[in-house]
């Protein structure tokens, strides 16, 4: 009796040290089983796989424990748009390496969980394609929008035997969507694209079936654009369709189209061009046909300049400008003006600050587009009224 | 932890004697052998049986609380709307529920005779080599992830199904509502497909199991009286009958419930037609591709409703499942 009492609080202490549960379970398994009722053998092997299974529990709930940053590291959480998530690991992650005593991490959970956990301040910042409504800043209108990058939208095509990339008008662009324009050859088209010998065939409309900043960008332009689509459809994350296969996300829509002859989609801009999709000229306000790129997409942005509000929240799609390429958006961090936890906000305010700056050569690296030098200027003024008790968080 | 010290009695005075009666009863309900190890044993697995009732409860609790804002707004109109429209917030489910038992029934349609006649061929016909290798490959296929078949279904499937098999069906079957237009990127039919591949292996594993167990007695029977392998087969499918209406049922669960590989072939498109060739979209498709980026609340809680509705659906063909092996018990 006592000594399988000394032995089970060998085994104890043993898995109280952390990185020693393996040990722990393989003396559990090595203790000769002395014959016993039946019962009590039972319920001990209970008890032990119950109190295995508590540590295990236990050590996975406390991934920092023990790990190299040191206990005082102060964690700054983020979440949502999935658009940026890339981009967001890589600063968090280089962040992280110049500066020890922050801990910065963010997850791709979407837009509409960012928004709800900067709100519900579950996390520290969130990550949002779309500008946060009236309506949902009225129930906290203290959340700025901090603008970080901008992105593109591109229009991509499954046409064998195209080698010239083809040109779309705004209004055959939202035509084709809407289901008005249902055939390639159809004049409207071929008027674009006049030295381009376009097939008789259907047009397979391919759209993304999950809720996206990228559907918004792409539903707030032809709104712009046709009246019969704002009337119709709308804009936002998801819509109702007029026409076409829904795919799930970029590579679901890009999966459609690569495998179906015929067919036309909008995805992200980095993704095309990572795949070598055919991509569209749209043509502008101004009637120049442009190419997504990362100077037409600052384009865009300093074409919409004069209309921006204070508060930064602004498309830029059929923006002015001559040259500016007009289905972009910014994509914004989301965060409390008035922070509680000073040292976080000061954390917070170090990051922002950083990746606007410092973060630049990374966001050129991984085909965003950074921000044009008038909205860093803005930007900053926003960083700069991150306040926690009435004191402003940088210096 | 005085696990081998034999019971001793509670000290008696303390208490009233009501109260040890019912102490007294308490600890018998626990332990009938008496013995106190038993009755913390017995005490810990009920609370896990308690302990899951629990959690459906909750589940159901929590889902009904946060659909109120759709119930509310659309009531039971919620069931027999078509439109789904997140632009003007108006939200119904009739296509969803519509995508999901179609693209279900289609799959069982595909699947049961073939898996049946893996099933069969396993235990009644095939040689021990071949058998063996065959099982494993079967419970290898249930073993693969679903987005690996969502994946193989976009990039295998759907042009295959395009290209080779749609055109047949169109020129034989084009004149029938189930076959008609053409098939263009993800169908219906491709979510069938797909979902049939997935519960083959299932359905096929249990059957295999329950006609193992059929007693020889009754092939030897059969067999005696002069019986073919045809009428043999049928004998042993009769006898295993029960169990047979379990494994489809299972199947059934996992294809209603089936989302990843399911959303990236079904075409993502909340209308009804009969037409197989038309993109379809399930319950289960739609939670996943639009939860993350609902914004607003209505949009949310019309989520919310949806999958409780899914629920629904589950213990709806859990139960008409349990009524079927009830009965084909009874005969």
């Amino acid at each position: 009796m006592t000594q399988r009492y000394a032995e089970r609080k060998n085994i104890s202490e043993t898995a109280s040290n952390s990185g020693s549960i393996v040990k722990a379970l393989k003396l559990m398994s090595l203790r000769p089983v002395r014959a016993r009722r039946p019962s009590h053998g039972t319920l001990r092997y209970v008890a032990v796989a119950l109190a295995a299974f508590m540590l295990l529990g236990g050590a996975a709930c406390n991934p920092n424990r023990g790990s190299g940053t040191g206990s005082g590291a102060i964690q700054l959480r983020g979440a949502g748009s999935t658009f940026i998530a890339p981009l967001m690991q890589k600063w968090t992650s280089e962040f992280n390496k110049t500066n020890p005593g922050v801990r910065a991490d963010y997850q791709s959970t979407g837009s509409g969980a960012a928004i709800q956990g900067v709100q519900e301040r579950t996390i520290d910042f969130g990550g949002s394609d779309a500008p946060m409504t009236d309506e949902a800043l009225i129930k906290s209108p203290d959340i700025l929008h901090i603008p970080v990058v901008l992105g593109a939208v591109v229009i991509s095509y499954n046409l064998p035997q195209m080698s010239e990339p083809l040109r779309f008008s705004p209004d055959v662009l939202a035509d084709i969507f809407l289901g008005n324009i249902t055939r390639w050859d159809d004049a409207r088209i071929r008027a674009d694209n006049p030295n381009v010998s376009l097939p008789a065939t259907e047009i397979g409309v391919v759209h993304r079936s999950d809720g996206s900043g990228t559907t918004d960008i792409f539903t707030d332009y032809l709104s712009k654009v046709s009246p019969q689509w704002k009337a119709q459809v709308g804009r936002g994350t998801s819509v109702k369709w007029a026409t076409g296969v829904g795919g799930k996300g970029n590579e679901g829509v890009t999966g459609v189209i690569t495998q179906t002859p015929n067919t036309i989609g909008y995805v992200e801009a980095i993704y095309a061009k990572q795949r070598n999709l055919p991509i569209a000229l749209i043509k502008n306000r101004a009637g120049n046909f442009v190419l997504p790129s990362p100077e037409s997409v600052a384009n865009a942005a300093i074409g919409a300049l004069p209309d921006t509000p204070e508060d930064l929240r602004v498309s830029v799609t059929d923006s002015n400008g001559a040259e500016a390429y007009p289905i972009a958006g910014y994509t914004y961090v989301l965060a409390y003006r008035n922070q509680s936890d000073s040292l976080k906000g000061k954390a917070l305010v170090d990051f922002l600050w950083w990746a606007i700056h410092n973060g630049i050569p990374y966001s050129r690296a991984l085909e965003y587009t950074p921000l044009p030098d008038e909205m860093v200027r803005r930007a900053e003024a926003k960083i700069n009224s991150i306040s926690a008790g009435g004191r402003s968080l940088r210096q | 932890m005085n696990d081998s010290q034999p019971i001793t009695p509670t000290p008696v005075a303390a208490y009233s004697p009501g109260t040890i009666s019912r102490v007294a009863a308490l600890r018998r309900r626990l332990a009938p052998t008496g013995n106190t190890g038993d009755a913390v044993f017995r005490a810990l697995l009920g609370a896990s049986a308690v302990l899951l009732l629990v959690v459906v409860v909750m589940l159901i609790a929590v889902m009904w609380w946060n659909s109120r804002l759709s119930i509310a707004a659309f009531g039971w109109g919620f069931l027999t709307s078509r439109e789904w429209n997140p632009g003007r917030e108006i939200y119904g489910a009739l296509p969803y529920v519509y995508g999901t038992l179609a693209s279900s029934l289609l799959a069982l349609l595909i699947s049961v005779p073939l898996s049946l006649g893996v099933a069969v061929f396993l235990t009644e016909q095939a040689p021990r080599r071949i058998a063996r290798p065959v099982t494993f490959l079967v419970e290898l296929l249930a073993a693969i992830p679903s987005v690996v078949y969502g994946l193989w279904g976009i990039f295998v499937l759907a042009p295959f199904l395009r290209e080779n098999i749609a055109p047949i069906f169109s020129t034989t079957l084009g004149w029938s509502p189930f076959f008609s237009g053409s098939l263009r990127g993800g169908s219906l039919l491709t979510g069938g497909i797909i979902l049939a591949i997935m519960i083959t292996p299932i359905i096929t594993a249990i059957v295999r199991d329950v006609l193992s167990v059929v007693p020889v007695a009754q092939r030897e029977a059969a067999l005696a009286l002069g019986a073919t392998r045809w009428e043999t087969s049928r004998v042993v499918l009769a006898n295993g009958a029960a169990g047979i209406a379990g494994a489809i049922i299972l199947g059934l669960g996992r294809a209603v419930g089936e989302t990843m590989a399911v959303t990236m072939v079904i075409g993502n498109r909340a209308e009804i037609s009969l037409s197989v060739f038309d993109p379809s979209y399930s319950i289960a498709a739609v939670l996943a591709n639009e939860f993350r980026e609902a914004t607003t609340d209505l949009h949310r809680s019309s989520l919310v409703e949806l999958g409780l509705i899914l629920l629904f659906v589950t213990i709806l063909i859990n139960g008409a499942a349990r009524l079927l092996v009830w009965s084909v018990k009874e005969k």
